[in-house]
């Protein structure tokens, strides 16, 4: 899964120096969880008989994580360029498609509001016919009729061979 | 000869028909989770794992063999057949197979690789039974500062060998140890980095971590960067070996399994510099002169040493319950699903178990070469799922593995959260596996340290105490002065490999 180095899109190949200001902005992430997590270890009491005690680790944790954060923006100054991971179906020569992004949080937010409220089977089916419909499918009822074969099928999967009720919500009685 | 008596008391008990049954749908599960585009083993291994729950120990293990080598060679059909390999581990095996499939000879560069993989697989497996045994009896007397130093060394090691960023690795190492400080310190129960929310007390699943950080953030990293135009899939035949390609392969397969065996088995960071490793001596040693233009030796070589060396993880994994891939890191917590602690005492503790699960792994590598030579077509069409939908399908089983274990859509929250972080990796580079390593050997680490400096009263020179310890640290420095030779030598096999799409990236990345 780690980045390899095959077939970057032309234009990175450049020897012309481009900053990535993005990378300042997971810099500045890094130092912030550093801090935070340096922070949020201070409040702990050390015990008995215990040399190290539970705020060494996360002292050493969030100051390396500033140190890194520290180091990624001085080599982002200077032009270092992240490989972004490639893959089979990824074209990294077009720029990125955040709206898609946007609409598939979205769509797993309203799963995580709803799961509880209309039960797996609805709240499945609306999950995948929504995440393939914000990825450019446009086959919508052929969608939420899988949608609703592969969480009705998963319901009883879990059911009957696993023993687990998935929450039956609103189908309470019916499934 | 105890060991061999042991393995076959396994097989004993792993044999039976419903046993079979469950290693015959772990391996079509796995090869087919697999074969999907953008899916390696561990995620694979990590999305099925629930569909273990609630069965027996050795049902389950023997299931889990089977999704293993079964999601295993998904990859690497992938791979040949699309020439976009997953993860790292495939990457060698994609530049001779690929240009065998274009060259139609896809079922040769598919059986090969089956065939390959089910040489190393087996002979990785006996290994694995023949040196646990002798390496736990050793790791018993082994203290904290030896397991603190070997812990130091595994992420050491996967986060400065692996990548072409140092320091993009240890970025993820970092966020990764973090991750893995939430929830309540083991002495002193007090919570730590839990922002007061209860779900984050009894620590994160490391299952909702991995589903998270793979399977979902590769769905969201697609999504933005979703190829307009499918990639070419090269349609294939059933798979077959002629007389010339059995002779041509069987030398790089055992080639690739002494390759691959020992670097699966060191905490080194798994398959990719066996892979590479092989690649180079099989084209070094080929007098027809076709590498580059498909040769067998060059599939089959580096297949034998990714199977080798997934083999070989087992040994520290049961040895010593230290995981060293991202798949060990996910099945030892399904061990530890069920109550079962890893470490030396595991062999011992629980020696009918162990030996089922590598009975277990002889079993689903026979029946992954059996069922899969004959399907490998129907595996193919696999890769012609229209995008959306199988993404769509990522998502949806992801989301249903996480919300299945507890039944608190906070856990698919949460897996939205570690998706995201996934995607911010994709996109700025950071690899994966040090974050994994970090969330599940910190904890581990740092109960290593707090033990050992109890026992010295708080004297920090303790960790220096054992002669294993100081030797790693020694081996430590040694491979961090030695990175930049290692770099040097990979930039150069894959520029003469394929002087068009490599390049010199690799000198420039490095500085």
């Amino acid at each position: 899964m780690s980045v390899h180095e095959t077939a970057l899109p032309a234009e990175e190949k450049s020897p012309r120096r481009r900053v990535d200001y993005g990378q300042y902005g997971l810099a500045g992430f890094l130092v912030v969880i550093g801090i935070y997590t340096i922070i949020d270890a201070s409040g702990l009491e050390v015990g008995f008989a215990d040399p190290v005690g539970p705020r060494v680790f996360p002292y050493v944790i969030g100051t390396g994580l500033v140190l890194v954060g520290v180091l990624l923006a001085v080599a982002t100054a200077r032009g270092s360029q992240p490989e972004p991971e490639d893959g089979e179906d990824v074209d990294l020569s077009q720029s990125a498609d955040w709206l898609t992004v946007l609409k598939l949080v979205a769509v797993l937010l309203f799963t995580v509001a709803t799961v509880n409220l209309l039960g797996w089977a609805i709240s499945g089916a609306v999950l995948f016919a929504g995440a393939a419909w914000s990825l450019g499918s446009r086959t919508l009822v052929r969608d939420v009729l899988v949608g609703l074969v592969l969480a009705i099928a998963s319901w009883y999967a879990f059911y009957v061979g696993l023993g687990i009720p998935l929450t039956p919500g609103v189908l309470d009685g019916i499934l | 000869m105890e060991n061999f008596q042991l393995l076959l008391g396994g097989l004993e008990s792993a044999l039976t028909p419903m046993n079979l049954l469950y290693a015959a749908i772990g391996v079509l599960l796995g090869t087919f989770v697999g074969v999907l585009p953008g899916i390696g083993p561990a995620m694979a291994i990590a999305l099925l794992l629930p569909v273990t729950y609630r069965l027996e120990p050795t049902s389950a293990f023997i299931m889990f063999a089977g999704l293993y080598y079964g999601g295993m060679y998904g990859g690497s059909t992938t791979s040949i057949l699309l020439n976009t390999p997953g993860e790292s581990a495939s990457v060698m095996t994609a530049l001779e197979g690929n240009r065998m499939a274009r060259a139609g000879r896809g079922a040769q560069a598919l059986a090969t690789a089956a065939v390959g993989s089910f040489v190393a697989g087996t002979i990785g497996t006996i290994l694995v039974a023949f040196f646990s045994p002798a390496l736990a009896d050793v790791a018993v007397e082994l203290g904290a500062p030896s397991y603190f130093a070997l812990m130091v060394l595994a992420l050491v090691m996967t986060t400065t060998v692996l990548g072409t960023s140092a320091l993009r690795g240890f970025a993820a190492l970092f966020l990764g140890l973090t991750i893995g400080l939430v929830g309540l310190d083991l002495n002193t129960g007090q919570p730590r980095l839990t922002f007061g929310v209860t779900q984050l007390v009894d620590r994160l699943d490391i299952v909702v971590v991995a589903v998270g950080i793979f399977a979902l953030g590769e769905a969201l990293w697609v999504a933005a960067h979703l190829r307009r135009k499918p990639a070419h899939v090269i349609p294939v035949g059933r798979p077959w070996l002629s007389r010339d390609d059995w002779g041509r392969s069987w030398k790089p397969w055992l080639r690739g399994t002494a390759f691959g065996f020992p670097f699966g088995a060191l905490p080194a960071g798994g398959a990719e510099i066996p892979t590479f490793l092989s690649y180079l001596t099989e084209r070094k040693l080929s007098k027809r002169g076709d590498f580059g233009r498909g040769a067998i030796e060059g599939v089959a070589g580096p297949e034998a040493a990714n199977n080798a060396s997934a083999a070989g993880m087992f040994v520290p994994m049961l040895a010593l319950g230290l995981p060293v891939t991202a798949t060990a890191a996910v099945m030892l917590s399904a061990l530890q699903g069920y109550g079962i602690t890893p470490g030396p005492q595991l062999m011992t503790d629980h020696a009918d178990l162990v030996w089922t699960l590598l009975a277990s792994l002889l079993i689903g590598n026979t029946l992954l070469l059996v069922l899969n030579l004959p399907l490998a077509p129907l595996w193919a069409r696999l890769l012609r799922i229209p995008r959306p939908q199988l993404y769509a399908g990522i998502l949806f089983f992801a989301c249903l593995g996480a919300y299945a274990t507890n039944l608190d859509p906070f856990d698919i929250g949460l897996l939205l959260a570690f998706g995201l972080l996934g995607l911010m990796m994709r996109r700025f580079g950071l690899p994966v596996l040090p974050l994994i390593l970090g969330v599940i050997l910190g904890p581990l680490m740092e109960t290593k340290l707090r033990e050992a400096l109890t026992i010295s009263g708080g004297d920090y020179m303790t960790l220096l105490s054992e002669p294993l310890a100081v030797v790693i640290y020694v081996l430590i420095a040694l491979f961090i002065l030695g990175r930049p030779f290692i770099a040097r030598l990979r930039a150069r096999a894959e520029q003469s490999a394929d002087p068009d799409e490599f390049e010199d990236e690799k000198e420039l990345s490095k500085s």
